[in-house]
């Protein structure tokens, strides 16, 4: 194997490969990325069982072959290296990488112990990489990340023809996105479970190259228990989470006994400056008016902060707490300068939503938080 | 214990006896005399005079407490059952009364109260006093000790041991050597006296081990450690231990009473009688743990956060996990979900001897905020345990339950003594 190549996309595609390499692999070859250099390109791949990744990338190829060498170490040297053309060439059981006057050799791991990654599953349809990026990061903030619930560390992609659902929670808020997307078949219905962090990463990476995204979902045998992700020339794929997501859109409240508009962006600023005074097991509570909203925390002997701002609001006035983390999630994961907050009582859930300047509610996005229950 | 078993005892009757001088010496340890048997023994007079072994009946019970008829034989505490039997198999064998044993506590522990504020309870059975503040009203502290032990007597029918000295751990030392039914006065100037021709087991954090590792130095009795160089203690048991086992091997115990102690957690453990492998049981007496741990939390209007099971197996390994929860707790469901999961995650797969629940990282429960959680109802688990707490308030413990318990018995009275707190 040997190879000439461009610096930045030769180091784009091994961090992003080596990303997903487990930090305590259960067999060595595990820890490695597989350099593949055929018919003109070379293909990076890592893979640790649970997701695979792989990149294409045009080179100049002088050999063809394989050589497997530790991912971090590869990733490192690539990031480091100064902005000319790497030369990579397999010699022995060593790979030599030469770049300007910089020269590395390192030691390399059977290439026939690499399992084979994965078949990619069966397109299902294709979805824009920016749309998608977005709904996944106002999604997944809702996931759990406690293994010992393993359903709620995953976001739901409810497959209705051309639109996708997309639901995660950790029972203490529920966030929901609905898209559309272009399904190859537009009878189509599905449902799977993707684990919150995988699908996570891969929209982040596959969002800024802009353009389509391709979803490949299980149908049949081919990659049974699969999700596949393509864009540009990187693809991904994960096994996807058992087990029945609860039946959590049923959660939302039908009606409303209350409603407040507030600008995300002083909301935010609040929150944030209230909360320093709050510990991590004491929430923030807002006390909302037709006067606007007071935003407090802390305790008659802790330290205390309150701060006021502009809310319209209508209803009864309502007081009602809530754990500012969980608080400030929903407000970051608002596509829109307005939070229009839906309540029915300081001890059920309240809806938030995002408005644009004219106050109108943008269908799509909603955040479901649970409040937290104040004296007894 | 062990390390009673060390001790010579005088009876309170030589050189350290009630009538030394007690100048200096405001620290009292009070230990009741065989504990829960002289509970068993007060309540049922025909015993007097007979060996009776409390704890031990079950076949992995173990010796919660041995009258002194019984120690006679060789019995002592923490000792496993059978083997109580074999040395003393006409003793009179009798399960724990856990209520009985509290109720005795409390009562004891009120007369202390009544001596100083200044009460710190080791367990249920013995206590620190510090009864420099109380002189001028009840006068000198070993009349205060003779006080407490006449009143002990007339008022609960029960005999104690008290040691008087300087610091709490002499003065734990002194009530031992004054076994069954003494007192002990240590003079502030005669510690060393009292100290040094004693076994180095003697002294608190020497164990087993350590002991051997001294005797190999050549280091038998106290005073043998007070005159051995440091350094030499330190490459033998390291820096902490060392510095520890000189000072107080000089008799210096910088240690006061604190009364009442705060919780750090509260939990309950079991030991089966014949070790488990069924899943099935392991998962009744978490949930029958879990709702006693919880039980207990509500009484003492505490929550806590992290949750921990221990899981003993066959061979002894003890394995523990723990978990925080996102809010703190008081609610069984919540405690036995936590645990049920540990446990799975755990999956020894092994037979099991013994299991344990616990909940630490406590804190005030009444009025503290709670986050709630999806799907969760107005009054859920956390109220109907509430109302289950009322009825066992009328009704007797164990009137209400969960339905996989009902058919279990009680915790088996044999193996499973609940861990105090």
């Amino acid at each position: 194997m040997k190879f000439r190549v461009e610096r930045d996309a030769l180091a784009d595609a091994v961090a992003w490969t080596a990303k997903s390499l487990p930090s305590r692999p259960s067999v060595p070859v595990l820890a490695g990325v597989l350099m593949r250099v055929e018919n003109g390109t070379l293909q990076v791949s890592g893979f640790d069982y649970e997701v695979s990744s792989q990149v294409t990338v045009d080179v100049h190829a002088d050999a063809d072959g394989a050589a497997l060498v530790s991912g971090r170490l590869l990733a490192e040297i690539t990031k480091a290296l100064p902005s000319k053309p790497v030369e990579v060439a397999a010699v022995g059981s060593h790979v030599e990488i030469t770049c300007g006057s910089a020269r590395f050799t390192l030691p390399t791991m059977p290439v026939e112990d690499y399992p084979s990654l994965p078949q990619m599953p069966e397109t299902a349809g294709t979805v824009d990489a920016k749309i998608f990026a977005e709904a996944v990061s106002q999604v997944a903030i809702a996931a759990g990340r406690d293994d010992t619930l393993p359903i709620l560390t995953g976001v739901r992609l409810e497959i209705e023809g051309n639109s996708i659902a997309l639901l995660a929670t950790d029972r203490y808020r529920l966030a929901v996105r609905e898209i559309e997307w272009t399904a190859d078949e537009s009878e189509m219905s599905a449902a799977t479970l993707v684990p919150a962090k995988t699908l996570h990463d891969t929209a982040k990476t596959l969002g800024p190259l802009g353009g389509q995204v391709t979803i490949a979902l299980a149908r049949g045998s081919v990659g049974e228990g699969m999700i596949g992700f393509a864009g540009g020339a990187r693809r991904t794929t994960s096994r996807l989470l058992d087990g029945d997501f609860p039946k959590v859109r049923s959660l939302r409240p039908d009606t409303h006994s209350a409603q407040a508009r507030v600008a995300v962006s002083a909301l935010t600023e609040v929150v944030k400056r209230v909360s320093l005074v709050a510990e991590r097991a004491t929430p923030v509570r807002l006390r909302f008016s037709e006067d606007g909203l007071v935003v407090e925390a802390g305790g008659t002997e802790d330290a205390r902060a309150s701060e006021a701002l502009d809310c319209t609001f209508t209803g009864d006035p309502l007081t009602i707490a809530f754990n500012h983390q969980y608080l400030l999630d929903g407000l970051n994961a608002l596509d829109g300068p307005f939070a229009v907050f839906s309540f029915t009582d300081p001890k059920k859930p309240a809806i938030i939503e995002p408005a644009g300047e004219d106050g109108e509610i943008s269908s799509g996005y909603w955040y479901l938080i649970m409040p937290v229950r104040i004296g007894g | 214990m062990g390390r009673s078993q060390a001790l010579p005892r005088d009876g309170g009757a030589g050189e350290f006896g009630p009538d030394a001088d007690d100048t200096g010496c405001p620290i009292l340890h009070v230990d009741m005399d065989a504990f829960f048997a002289s509970v068993e023994v007060r309540r049922r007079p025909e015993l007097r005079g007979k060996p009776v072994i409390v704890g031990g009946a079950g076949p992995r019970g173990v010796v919660s407490s041995a009258s002194y008829e019984a120690r006679e034989y060789g019995v002592r505490s923490a000792m496993p059952g059978a083997r109580a039997k074999r040395l003393c198999p006409h003793a009179v064998f009798l399960p724990v009364d856990g209520p009985a044993i509290a109720a005795a506590s409390r009562a004891v522990m009120a007369i202390f109260r009544d001596v100083t504020p200044l009460v710190e309870p080791l367990s249920v059975d013995e206590a620190f006093l510090d009864v420099a503040g109380a002189a001028r009203l009840l006068g000198r502290p070993a009349a205060i000790a003779a006080t407490i032990r006449r009143r002990v007597l007339a008022e609960q029918g029960l005999t104690c041991s008290v040691g008087v000295a300087s610091t709490k751990f002499v003065a734990k030392l002194a009530s031992t050597t004054a076994k069954p039914d003494g007192l002990a006065v240590v003079p502030a100037d005669r510690v060393l006296d009292f100290l040094h021709p004693l076994p180095v087991e003697a002294l608190w954090g020497v164990g087993e081990r350590s002991a051997e590792v001294l005797r190999r130095l050549g280091l038998v009795r106290v005073g043998d450690l007070a005159r051995a160089p440091v350094g030499m203690l330190r490459s033998a048991l390291g820096e902490a231990a060392a510095h520890h086992l000189h000072e107080l091997s000089w008799g210096r115990d910088p240690r006061s009473v604190v009364p009442e102690r705060a919780e750090k957690s509260i939990g309950a453990e079991t030991t089966f009688d014949v070790d488990v492998v069924d899943p099935g049981e392991i998962r009744r007496s978490l949930l029958a743990l879990s709702g006693k741990t919880a039980g207990r939390l509500r009484r003492a209007g505490q929550t806590g956060r992290t949750v921990a099971i221990k899981v003993r197996l066959a061979d002894f390994r003890t394995l523990s996990r723990s978990r925080t929860l996102p809010t703190a707790t008081d609610v069984t469901r919540e405690i036995f979900e936590t645990a049920w999961g540990l446990f799975t995650a755990l999956s020894p797969g092994e037979a099991i001897r013994l299991v344990g629940v616990r909940v630490e990282g406590l804190a005030a429960g009444a009025g503290a905020p709670r986050q709630l959680a999806l799907g969760e109802r107005d009054s859920g688990w956390r109220e109907a345990e509430r109302a289950a707490d009322a009825a066992a308030a009328r009704f007797g413990h164990g009137a209400v339950r969960p339905a996989s318990l009902l058919r279990a018995p009680d915790p088996p009275p044999a193996g499973g003594r609940p861990s105090p707190g």
